[in-house]
């Protein structure tokens, strides 16, 4: 009965634990890949929609406010981080002619 | 109540299958559309818990802006299309194992705080901004972050003036062959290097070089 009040009642720790799933799925993206950068970013991506969803439902179960304001400059800095690594890596692949995750080792000497 | 369940388990497993299918696809155009759905269901999760305008803003920055930059980038990049696996190295999958290892141990890390965390008998009662039930959710944010929150709210328009400017510079190229507007030269052209006094002699012209 106990156990099944557990699943049936959402609590903060049910979007906790949903919010680390979703940061260890990102997490694994970034370490598996071993092709593609534009899905490291995707991946980096959901690392902080992660930390958003975990920063907004402490926010409404803990009734402060704080951490909405903390997911507003989350989502800014989100933003700049995509536009400026997709500059980047349009840049790469205008230089290089790849953007294959192997073929880039110009800094591993 | 049950509805609140129902629907917290419909979307957290749609955002969390949608997470996976985001590093596992193998086409990069099929990635981002998960992508999107992914931020679909998160901010409806927003919504469901009484964060509307973080849901709505979520909508409008993820799915509006950054998935439609992500898309516009693979198709500009022609990399849509792989033809093997992307998990798979010059290597072979040697470096499965430990990655899978690394990443279920922070999974199960995160999980064993938040676990641990659940049974500390009085929760940290921090509340310095209460929420107030209330006036609107947006009309909280609004009197929070235009007041007390001011000068960081003006840092992070200058974050993104920061970003775009750099995103600029970065994809900007010069080509050669193209007849481009300056105005600093057509500001500074002299009389002397743009007019031209010719003697033209009878029967012959003048020969105007371009």
């Amino acid at each position: 009965m106990k156990e099944l009040k557990l699943m049936t009642e959402i609590t903060l720790i049910h979007y906790l634990i949903s919010g680390a799933i979703i940061f260890t799925i990102g997490v694994i993206g970034i370490f598996l890949n071993r092709k593609n950068v534009i899905v490291i970013l995707m991946s980096i991506e959901l690392i902080l929609l992660a930390v958003n969803i975990n920063l907004v439902s402490f926010s409404i179960f803990l009734n402060d406010l704080n951490g909405q304001i903390f997911t507003l400059f989350i989502l800014t800095v989100a933003a700049a981080e995509a536009a400026i690594g997709l500059a980047i890596i349009v840049t790469y692949y205008r230089n290089a002619g790849t953007i294959n995750v192997e073929d880039i080792r110009n800094l591993k000497g | 109540m049950i509805a609140h369940t129902i629907f917290f388990y419909t979307f957290s497993l749609i955002a969390v299958f949608s997470s996976i299918m985001v590093i596992v696809s193998k086409n990069t155009v099929h990635s981002v559309f998960f992508l999107i759905l992914d931020f679909i269901s998160v901010s409806c999760l927003f919504i469901m818990i009484g964060a509307e305008f973080l849901g709505m803003i979520m909508l409008i920055v993820y799915v509006g802006a950054v998935a439609v930059l992500f898309l516009f980038v693979v198709m500009m990049l022609n990399v849509a299309q792989q033809k093997n696996q992307w998990f798979e190295s010059r290597t072979g999958y040697s470096h499965m194992p430990i990655g899978l290892i690394v990443g279920l141990v922070i999974l199960f890390e995160l999980i064993i705080v938040v676990g641990g965390w659940k049974y500390k008998p009085n929760l940290i009662s921090s509340s310095s901004i209460n929420i107030n039930q209330e006036v609107t959710n947006t009309h909280s944010i609004g009197n929070v972050l235009y007041t007390d929150y001011i000068h960081l709210f003006q840092l992070s328009g200058i974050i993104l003036l920061v970003a775009m400017i750099g995103a600029i510079v970065l994809t900007f190229r010069k080509r050669s062959g193209i007849k481009r507007q300056s105005y600093t030269k057509q500001i500074s052209r002299e009389r002397l290097e743009s007019v031209q006094l010719v003697e033209v002699k009878t029967n012959e012209g003048v020969k105007i070089d371009d």
